[in-house]
């Protein structure tokens, strides 16, 4: 049976952890690889990277992090934040990425899902869509959040999928950061409307959280960042919950 | 010692590089060429393969000589080649990936979508699924049955001959997801993304 995924999130600015775990034993807290070491050791089903390098010059320095990551983690790599142009995945898929999400451009030009789904295989086309609640219904957030459009979020997510996405980075730009749990409305109504996987993102404070992400919202793997990193609780500590919960992981 | 992963300018692949590179500790050489006298001259050859089945092929075939090179690497020589996830879809005679493709026609047998039951499995099927060993093989030395692999795909390798499937996994169906046939071993899964467990069968596989 396939198995629900868990997805520690790291977020990487200049090539160094913005957010991560604050383990004592770390030689270098701000390492991107040693972080993703750890999570991959304790059974994280998959690492994602989300770039956050606001400046132009040091838009480089993500290349490197992937680089040297995948050569000490044999487990899928996700990355994202930035990837504009069908040459940045290609950058990041020959560094070692095994998939690539893309956000901001994915709305403002669909080709380049289309034209990379294509040359790469949909297998490492992630669509990372930001919505946000406004009136009754869903719209898309591009630039990390903080630019509206008119896009309707289902039926973007919907139009992705068309495009050759191969699955669905969902987060709830209402709920990111609150740890009040993913938008389960939200989920589960893109989760309906695709045939592809859906990620939950945004919101988790604590594992019952996952476990309604993937029970009432119907994703097929949930992401989260700071309850991991802040040794609240490990990924072990999630999948074994699940389990309990009679959710399918792999421990 | 010689392996030689085969690059033929098709898809990522990076992880089966570093994988490999990991596992063989520079004890055993790891090429990555698609030169076809360092394919000829190599010890083993990894057939590695992602995007469509039709791309793979035509890229397969954009080299000259490349395929007549792994018939006779393969087929005459029998020396030991492993086929991962498309890699190992094209050791069939046709797949209907975009189009009706002709494979190598090393493992009888065809490449079918598989069948979501109107949408009740998503595809691809991408993450951990268990793998249930039907027959021993020496690349599964180490590796206890229902390990969990990493799988990403929407094709499925059906086999006319069953006697060659080595694994299947649950999803929508048994889908075929481990091969051999005498010197000829495939996994539809990604050990290279597999984890420690992964890693085991590449060096089962470089150990052969």
């Amino acid at each position: 049976m396939l198995k629900n995924r868990i997805i520690p999130c790291l977020d990487v600015k200049n090539g160094r952890v913005v957010k991560g775990i604050n383990f004592v034993d770390l030689k270098d807290a701000g390492d991107p690889v040693e972080q993703a070491k750890i999570y991959s050791d304790g059974g994280a089903d998959e690492i994602c990277f989300l770039d956050i390098t606001a400046s132009n010059e040091n838009r480089d320095t993500i290349y490197d992090v992937v680089e040297r990551t995948s050569k000490k983690c044999f487990v899928p790599l996700t990355v994202g934040g930035g990837v504009r142009s069908v040459e940045d995945i290609n950058k990041l898929l020959n560094c070692g990425a095994d998939k690539v999400s893309i956000n901001t451009a994915a709305v403002q030009n669909p080709d380049v899902v289309v034209e990379s789904s294509k040359k790469f295989g949909s297998q490492c086309i992630v669509v990372a869509i930001d919505a946000k609640k406004v009136n009754d219904s869903w719209k898309v957030f591009t630039h990390g959040g903080r630019n509206e459009t008119e896009t309707d979020a289902l039926e973007f997510a919907k139009q992705m999928e068309i495009c050759g996405a191969g699955e669905l980075l969902v987060t709830s730009m209402d709920r990111d950061g609150t740890q009040i749990g993913y938008d389960i409305d939200l989920m589960k109504s893109i989760s309906s409307k695709v045939n592809i996987p859906l990620i939950a993102s945004g919101g988790v404070g604590n594992l019952d959280h996952l476990l309604d992400g993937i029970k009432l919202g119907n994703a097929n793997a949930v992401l989260a960042a700071s309850i991991f990193h802040y040794g609240k609780y490990s990924i072990l500590d999630a999948k074994k919950f699940l389990d309990s919960k009679g959710i399918p992981v792999r421990i | 010692m010689n392996v030689t992963i085969v690059d033929y300018k098709s898809g990522n692949i990076s992880s089966v590089i570093n994988s490999f590179k990991e596992v063989a500790k520079g004890k055993v050489n790891i090429e990555v060429t698609s030169d076809l006298n360092k394919i000829k001259s190599s010890d083993k050859v990894v057939l590695p393969g992602q995007g469509s089945f039709k791309s793979c092929v035509d890229a397969l075939n954009n080299i000259n000589g490349l395929v007549d090179t792994l018939n006779e690497f393969a087929i005459n020589n029998k020396k030991p080649l492993l086929g991962i996830c498309v890699g190992l879809q094209m050791f069939a005679d046709i797949g209907y990936e975009e189009t009706e493709t002709k494979g190598l026609g090393w493992i009888s047998g065809k490449v079918l979508k598989i069948n979501n039951q109107n949408g009740k499995f998503k595809l691809p099927h991408i993450g951990w699924n268990q793998i249930n060993i039907v027959r021993k093989s020496k690349i599964f030395q180490n590796i206890e049955n229902y390990s969990h692999m990493y799988f990403v795909h929407s094709y499925e390798f059906i086999p006319e001959d069953k006697k060659v499937i080595l694994a299947t996994t649950d999803y929508s169906s048994n889908i075929v997801c481990s091969v051999e046939k005498e010197n000829i071993f495939g996994t539809q899964f990604h050990p290279e993304k597999s984890d420690k467990i992964g890693l085991q069968i590449i060096e089962n596989f470089i150990k052969l």
